[in-house]
């Protein structure tokens, strides 16, 4: 008893340390804000640096795995976000847009020859549409059923890659196109836009672009008529439906668009890999995507993408313990849902949805108490 | 008329949940729908406000056959409900609920704003609170504030008494009434049927899917069988019914 008293004592002043922050930030003026952002991004840019990859991941070539698996991650938690985070739906089989993606330049870049650019833009209209077409049908279900069916979704996709020859079966897809290169222009002795084999950095400055673009459009979206219609229908979809929110066709867009956000980030990922085969896009990719965004506080970007640097990065760090790592991994997941069972960035929204009692997960949720509840029946008395 | 079920059937996969219940609602009046559980009573206003389908029958509505019709689109044409469970948004203030009430609108709501907090003042001291951490009874009020903020022509009121303290029902009641005053027409569904019956100008007895009386709300207070049944047998219980707000 004492011990869980001590838990939620640390939970509480953690939590209340975080909310004296976003209150804050709330507070902060809008040309503040873009000093923050400006910092950010010019933070993000220098992160591939040997000085900071020394500490950060002394057994792998830092700026590879900020690549891939860190940024990677971060941009697929994003979109899944939208679909998790924002609209409520639980889709466990994020990993097949992503995988469509791949594919589509893997294809497109082998087959047709085409530029890289041009394969972007298809790319991202193909899994709009594959996510309209996933999301037809099984948007009429809800909460577990839904879930199932989008895991079952994933699972098509990577198999039907595995036993279709004309897509290279098993093998996959070798010899992937770059981007073009524009090699004569160096910043500070770096290429930076120069994609070749060796220097992983070109790619990761795309990346952290890519990043910036789906930020800044999902930040709009969240604000937005669309993000208040998504509010609704994951708090209670009956309840956005009479209120005159068109809830069916809302929960489209959010899985277009996080199907699109999955399948730029596919696109990307080909064109840096080479070759790529249906082994990359397992079903585990998606569960791990899925507790970044979960961890990291589903619903609010930047918890999200803290949740998916942890989740990417923490596996690398621990590499040198060999199969140790994955056991510090879990006691590390173990111990955030133990403190932060809201996420370590939680919206103020969620937390009130967690508190109500639908698990903070929306309509997907069971309908069990959270885990502090026992204020709720206070109020209510 | 202004609201028309005619001869509506539902079913839960294959079971009959509703058998034929046909409803029928003026303009100005409070209509109520009482019985038991699983009489039928919320399924029937689920389906008159499209979140149920139905197979078959027809529902009427301001002269349009809405039957087909989506749940959004009807709340357009001029149904407002606040659902079964008050279905509050738990994540966002009181304030942002009713704004979501008025989704439909476009222009200025202000009015309207202030008239829901005027009737709900208890709405306008907790403007900022969030909608899951307030009282039941003071989610109700937000429930029906919302509603109220599409304007709507009918307001369907699904079991708005469940789980208050009877102080809190009455004063639920009362605004229900005056909600009606200022000229809307109200659909109740209830399971506290005398003081529905109380506060209704007509009302219909719902059993197993099916309409078994329909009359002045005045009269079923007085029908010995409506007595037996749902008002504490007769002999006077008006504590009975009131004490046993369905628990949630």
């Amino acid at each position: 008893m004492n011990q869980k008293n001590s838990v939620e004592g640390f939970r509480h002043r953690f939590s209340q340390y975080g909310d004296a922050v976003h209150e804050r930030w709330l507070n902060t003026p809008g040309w503040q804000r873009w000093i923050v952002y400006v910092v950010l991004i010019v933070a993000a840019l220098l992160l591939p640096s040997e000085s900071i990859g020394s500490f950060m991941s002394p057994y792998t070539d830092w700026a590879s795995i900020l690549f891939f698996p860190i940024g990677t991650y971060v941009v697929l938690a994003i979109g899944l976000n939208v679909v998790v985070g924002q609209a409520g739906l639980l889709d466990l089989g994020f990993v097949a847009f992503y995988a469509v993606g791949g594919y589509a330049m893997a294809l497109l870049g082998t087959r047709l020859g085409w530029n890289f650019w041009l394969i972007l833009v298809v790319g991202i209209g193909l899994c709009a549409l594959s996510g309209i077409t996933l999301g037809a049908p099984t948007l009429r279900l809800r909460g577990d059923y839904l879930a199932i069916v989008t895991l079952g979704f994933g699972e098509i996709i990577r198999i039907t890659a595995r036993n279709t020859d004309a897509i290279g079966g098993p093998n996959g897809v070798r010899g992937i196109p770059h981007p073009p290169s524009l090699p004569d222009i160096e910043l500070f002795g770096v290429q930076i836009f120069k994609y070749g084999v060796l220097d992983p950095r070109p790619y990761y400055y795309l990346l952290v672009a890519l990043a910036v673009i789906v930020i800044v459009l999902v930040k709009r979206w969240e604000k937005s008529r669309v993000g208040r219609a998504w509010a609704a229908i994951r708090e209670d979809e009956d309840a956005a439906e009479v209120m005159g929110v068109p809830t069916f066709r809302f929960k489209m867009l959010a899985f277009a668009i996080g199907a699109s956000i999955g399948g730029a980030m596919g696109v990307l990922w080909a064109a840096k890999a080479i070759s790529i085969n249906p082994n990359d896009f397992q079903f585990l990719l998606s569960a791990t995507i899925l507790a970044a965004v979960v961890m990291g506080g589903a619903g609010n970007l930047p918890g999200v993408i803290l949740g998916a640097f942890v989740v990417a990065w923490l596996p690398e760090r621990f590499r040198g313990l060999q199969d140790y790592r994955m056991l510090i991994f879990g006691a590390v997941l173990v111990a955030l849902m133990i403190f932060r069972p809201e996420g370590l960035l939680p919206s103020r929204q969620r937390k009130a949805e967690l508190q109500e009692g639908s698990g903070g997960m929306g309509t997907l949720g069971a309908e069990v108490p959270g885990p502090e509840s026992q204020g709720e029946e206070v109020a209510s008395r | 008329m202004l609201l028309e079920v005619k001869d509506i059937h539902v079913h839960y996969g294959k079971i009959a949940a509703i058998k034929g219940i046909s409803v029928e609602v003026n303009e100005g009046e409070i209509v109520t729908l009482i019985g038991a559980n699983g009489a039928g009573k919320t399924t029937t206003l689920k389906t008159i406000s499209g979140l149920r389908g139905l197979t078959s029958g027809k529902i009427v509505f301001n002269g349009q056959d809405i039957s087909k019709l989506p749940g959004h689109r009807r709340v357009i044409a001029g149904l407002g409900q606040a659902p079964e469970g008050r279905g509050v948004f738990p994540g966002m203030t009181v304030h942002d609920n009713l704004l979501m009430g008025a989704y439909t609108r476009s222009g200025d709501f202000g009015a309207d704003l202030a008239e829901v907090y005027e009737l709900f003042p208890r709405l306008a001291e907790r403007r900022t609170q969030m909608g899951g951490t307030m009282s039941g009874g003071e989610q109700q009020m937000l429930a029906i504030g919302r509603a109220l903020m599409a304007k709507p022509k009918v307001l369907l009121l699904d079991e708005p008494s469940m789980g208050l303290a009877p102080l809190m029902v009455q004063q639920i009641f009362s605004i229900i009434e005056e909600i009606n005053r200022r000229g809307t027409t109200v659909l109740l569904v209830e399971q506290n049927a005398q003081q529905a019956l109380k506060l209704a100008h007509r009302a219909y007895v719902l059993e197993t899917g099916k309409v078994v009386k329909s009359a002045p709300a005045a009269d079923l207070l007085n029908d010995p069988d409506v007595q037996a049944a749902y008002l504490g047998g007769g002999l006077g219980h008006e504590e009975a019914a009131e004490e046993t707000p369905a628990a949630e």
